[in-house]
């Protein structure tokens, strides 16, 4: 508690809240697109925190992630749209979405326990894939899904009245939709940090790292590996299933094409890079993986215009190479991430002090 | 002292094991009493360890059993063996490298609280009454194996002797009524050999059983109450160190190799 009264702490919480209040308004000025990259950016954030207890603090690669934020997003679609003609509230979708991303990753975990590293990621993979699959033919000979025509005209988020679609006009200000649904993600994800950073300092956070270092000295201490792990995997799915759900009601439409392997790998990348285990590695890596892209979608066609007067390489993939070298280039010279946890970071510098002495 | 002590902690009867064509344990029985130091030697690959993981759960025996403390111990659960109160470390030290001393500790607590995901995540008042009895006892701990000044470092970064001394706190966590060592004192000089001496006689004399596997003689003639010897798998003699010492079939196995 005392720890924020300290003037500097407080001047720095803030320096961030004016930050992230004012934040849309900026990207309002590069047009309501950059508002909605803003959306995804914070989305993204959400799924890695989720995505990090499983890889970040168990340890268990996890490839097929994807698959709850489907389980999610089409929890809402169904219940939520003319579809099957159901209009449930969101204190009512959510939940249930959360619980059956929380099913289906306990279906995942159960049989892997005893998998490690590239054997788990195997497993988690094709079980991502069967999950699109199944929503990409779910549409006989019952129709359930839409199959890959996906479903459209999803009911977007809404308390009471107050819809996140559309303007509202509060104290002078537009708000547009993207801009609402920025402020609930904010919300959502500074709740997913909360959570992360307890779960970290916790007893049963402290049991998944203790897993993930050796899982037979922790068996040796007594803990339960399997149910702990399967509550690393429940835990996680369930991030991704209320991901999914807000992903569905924002877009207004979700498809299976929205949850194929790259976006597991994606978000598996954001952990990865931005430091593993760590929270603001973990925030940076999603901001940094979400925008880069869509700032190179936005950058390469004009620059090369600008360069050669006229369009060199097709800027889809100089978009992919460029962000694939950038990846490369982080991995080569920060392995531990952008942004590692301060023990990791000093383990690293005392390697280099050794070389040196 | 100890001969009076009516009810013995743990019985092994019959215990066998083995892995392909290779014997690594032949009906082994033993008794250890409670209070004791309780010594296990024997030549290199003749089955202590393997003894030590059938005991914990992790192996399954292929034969025989363990009774702890009047009741039957459940064979592949090294959680429910941690519960009844066994602890033990390891002969290629296994400490969570990645995590600070202090947090290796408080990883011992894990099967004396109770603390769940939800108390976690909500930081209920029982939660944190509870986080601060758990980084309490921690400290301590680490205090009585005097390593408190490394509570913050890497677990990894330790030096070799310190990692032994945290991971006998670690077990110490779990509150064990029987602390098992496998070989605690490898690799280290006679200062430090002297240091876990004056340590493993402290948690004795604290309440604490213990079965020491070690391939110091001297260490073992001098700490224990009793030994045993394995050979080949075979429980060769059960007694104390002076009879030990002196029997025929030790020297020629072991002793005298
Ligand atoms: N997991 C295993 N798989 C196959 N063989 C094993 C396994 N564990 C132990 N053994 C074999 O069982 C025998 C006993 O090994 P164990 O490790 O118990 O000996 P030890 O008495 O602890 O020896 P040391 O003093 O070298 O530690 C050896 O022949 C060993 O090779
Ligand atoms: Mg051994």
């Amino acid at each position: 508690m005392s720890k924020w009264l300290n003037p500097r702490s407080f001047f720095g919480v803030t320096l961030i809240t004016i930050a992230l209040l004012g934040l849309p308004f900026v990207a309002a000025m590069g047009g309501q697109a950059w508002v909605r990259i803003l959306d995804f950016a914070i989305l993204y954030v959400f799924l890695a925190l989720g995505l990090n207890i499983v890889v970040g603090y168990a340890g268990l690669l996890d490839l097929g992630y994807i698959a709850f934020y489907a389980v999610g997003a089409y929890t809402w679609a169904l219940l939520a749209s003319p579809h099957f003609g159901l209009h449930l509230p969101i204190w009512v979708i959510l939940p249930i979405g959360a619980a059956l991303a929380c099913i289906a990753g306990v279906l995942l975990g159960s049989p892997t326990l005893k998998l490690r590293g590239d054997y788990l990621a195997i497993v988690t993979l094709g079980f991502g894939e069967i999950v699109r699959i199944f929503m990409n033919n779910l549409n006989a000979p019952v129709n359930i899904t839409n199959g890959p025509q996906g479903i459209t005209l999803i009911d977007p988020v809404a308390f009471g009245d107050f819809r996140f679609s559309g303007n509202t006009q509060i104290f002078g200000l537009t708000l547009s939709g993207p801009m609402k649904y920025y402020y609930l993600l904010v919300a959502l994800a500074i709740l997913v940090v909360i959570i992360n950073l307890r779960l970290q300092n916790s007893r049963i956070g402290r049991a998944w790292q203790a897993i993930r270092e050796d899982e037979i000295a922790a068996k040796a201490v007594g803990i339960n590996t399997r149910n702990v792990k399967l509550l690393a995997f429940a835990m996680g799915a369930s991030f991704g299933g209320i991901a999914g759900g807000v992903f569905a009601a924002m877009q207004g439409f979700v498809s299976p094409e929205s949850f194929s392997l790259m976006e597991s790998i994606m978000i598996l990348a954001m952990v990865v890079l931005g430091g593993m285990g760590h929270i603001p590695g973990v925030i940076l890596g999603a901001v940094l993986l979400s925008i880069l892209p869509e700032a190179l979608r936005y950058g390469v066609g004009p620059i090369q215009m600008a360069l050669f007067g006229k369009m060199m390489v097709d800027p889809e993939s100089l978009r992919m190479l460029v962000f694939g070298l950038a990846l490369v280039l982080v991995m080569r010279f920060k392995p531990a991430g952008l942004w590692p946890s301060p023990e990791r970071k000093r383990e690293l510098g005392e390697k280099q002090a050794e070389v040196k002495a | 002292m100890s001969t009076n002590l009516p009810t013995p902690l743990l019985e092994a009867k019959a215990v066998a094991k083995h892995f392909g064509g290779v014997k690594a344990l032949r009906d082994v029985s033993l008794t250890i009493r409670r209070g004791e130091i309780y010594g296990l030697i024997g030549p290199n690959g003749a089955g202590k360890t393997t003894f030590f993981n059938c005991m914990t759960g992790l192996y399954v025996p292929d034969g025989g059993g363990f009774t702890f403390d009047g009741a039957p111990l459940v064979a592949d659960a090294p959680q429910h063996a941690a519960a009844r109160g066994i602890a033990r470390t390891f002969q290629n030290i296994r400490l969570f490298g990645n995590m600070t001393a202090l947090e290796n500790v408080m990883v011992g607590r894990h099967v004396r609280t109770r603390a769940g995901i939800v108390g976690a995540m909500l930081n209920t008042p029982a939660t944190r009454a509870e986080e601060a009895a758990i980084r309490q006892r921690a400290i301590e701990l680490l205090h009585y194996v005097r390593i408190e000044e490394r509570a913050d470092d890497l677990a990894k970064n330790l030096s070799y002797g310190d990692q032994r001394r945290l991971e006998i706190a670690r077990a110490l966590a779990t509150e064990p009524k029987l602390l098992c060592l496998d070989e605690p004192a490898a690799g280290m000089n006679a200062t430090e050999t002297e240091e876990l001496r004056d340590l493993i006689e402290g948690i004795r004399h604290d309440g604490t059983t213990i079965l020491l596997i070690e391939h110091d003689v001297k260490l073992v003639m001098g700490l224990c109450d009793r030994v045993a010897v394995l050979d080949y798998g075979a429980l060769v003699i059960e007694d104390v160190p002076a009879v030990v010492q002196k029997d025929q079939r030790v020297i020629e196995a072991y002793l005298g190799a």
